[in-house]
């Protein structure tokens, strides 16, 4: 899979002084949420009932880390992903970094 | 970024937690076809770059300037700032309220951070904390203060609570001493609290 230069985006600020995000990942949770909203994979009030259900929920989070969870719940409630292939796979690009050397972009195996 | 580990015992790379949770989802989602990587890389490019709070301030301005639009964005906003090309990609309605000397309006989403993202962009950092979300209905003339806003206990504030179907674009007041300004010059007055109510518009300097 390609593997897109998200390094810019911490830099990149809106018209008041604020990055809209502080990390690269915070980026791909927002894009991929609202990607998967725009494949017609979730309403609009579905995704906002996931996202409260998790910033309600009682733990101390980030903003972005309760949307990235409420997103891999949503996904698996879905069928889109299980949560079993979810950590399988979190597993695999734990591996791939592993056997990458510094400075080599890092890559899953048979991609 | 956060492959770079701090440490130099090691050859070889690491990620963050979230850098693997957010692989592993993406990664799979492609791969099931559910997703492409470039439309992710589309959106995120949007939101960065194009949809922000200058879109909001022309809304505002054109109200302040053309009576006929302030008309219709107080009766059908959807429709009225659709007519300036913001379309929201999340089809909520929405709704402006016209702060007065009478009234002030606020907005929060005491659920999550629902939010005008087609005329505002994405929310500030505050917005989504669970201080102001909690506060600004317990208390919205603290919030008020918090921020710098004193109003006279003649001035009535409302708080408007945002759901995923209906979100709020303040109208803030016109400043006094624009007599004559153009929609593009008014403008530049128009700052993002402005449109959810925890400032003013700017004065001319």
């Amino acid at each position: 899979m390609s593997d897109p230069d998200l390094s810019l985006l911490p830099q990149m600020v809106l018209d008041e002084g604020e990055p809209v995000f502080q990390e690269p990942w915070e980026a791909q949770a927002f894009g991929l949420a609202i990607s998967l909203f725009e494949a017609g994979k979730f309403t609009w009030p579905e995704w906002a009932t996931a996202l409260s259900a998790e910033i309600h929920g009682g733990v101390q989070r980030d903003y972005y880390s309760h949307w990235l969870t409420a997103l891999e719940k949503l996904v698996a409630q879905k069928q889109l992903a299980s949560q079993g292939d979810l950590k399988q796979r979190q597993k695999a690009w734990e591996d791939a970094a592993a056997r990458t050397p510094h400075g080599q972009p890092i890559v899953l195996k048979d991609q | 970024m956060s492959h770079d580990h701090p440490h130099h015992d090691d050859d070889h790379s690491h990620l963050s937690e979230m850098d693997i949770r957010i692989r592993a989802l993406e990664s799979l989602l492609v791969e099931k076809g559910y997703i492409e990587t470039a439309a992710v890389d589309e959106v995120i490019q949007i939101y960065e770059t194009r949809i922000g709070p200058r879109n909001g301030a022309h809304v505002v301005a054109k109200s302040w300037t053309e009576p006929d639009f302030a008309n219709w964005l107080m009766e059908d906003a959807t429709a009225a700032i659709h007519s300036l090309g913001y379309t929201s990609r999340q089809g909520e309605h929405m709704v402006a309220v016209a702060n007065s000397d009478q009234t002030h309006h606020l907005v929060v989403c005491t659920l999550c951070s629902c939010y005008p993202w087609s005329v505002l962009g994405l929310p500030p950092t505050w917005y989504k904390s669970p201080p102001f979300r909690s506060k600004a209905v317990i208390d919205p003339r603290g919030v008020l203060h918090d921020f710098g806003i004193d109003l006279p206990e003649t001035t009535a504030v409302e708080v408007h609570d945002s759901t995923a179907e209906t979100r709020y674009l303040v109208i803030p007041q016109r400043p006094a001493g624009t007599d004559g300004w153009s929609a593009e010059k008014l403008a530049s007055l128009v700052n993002r609290n402005s449109m959810i109510g925890t400032a003013f518009a700017d004065n001319p300097s």
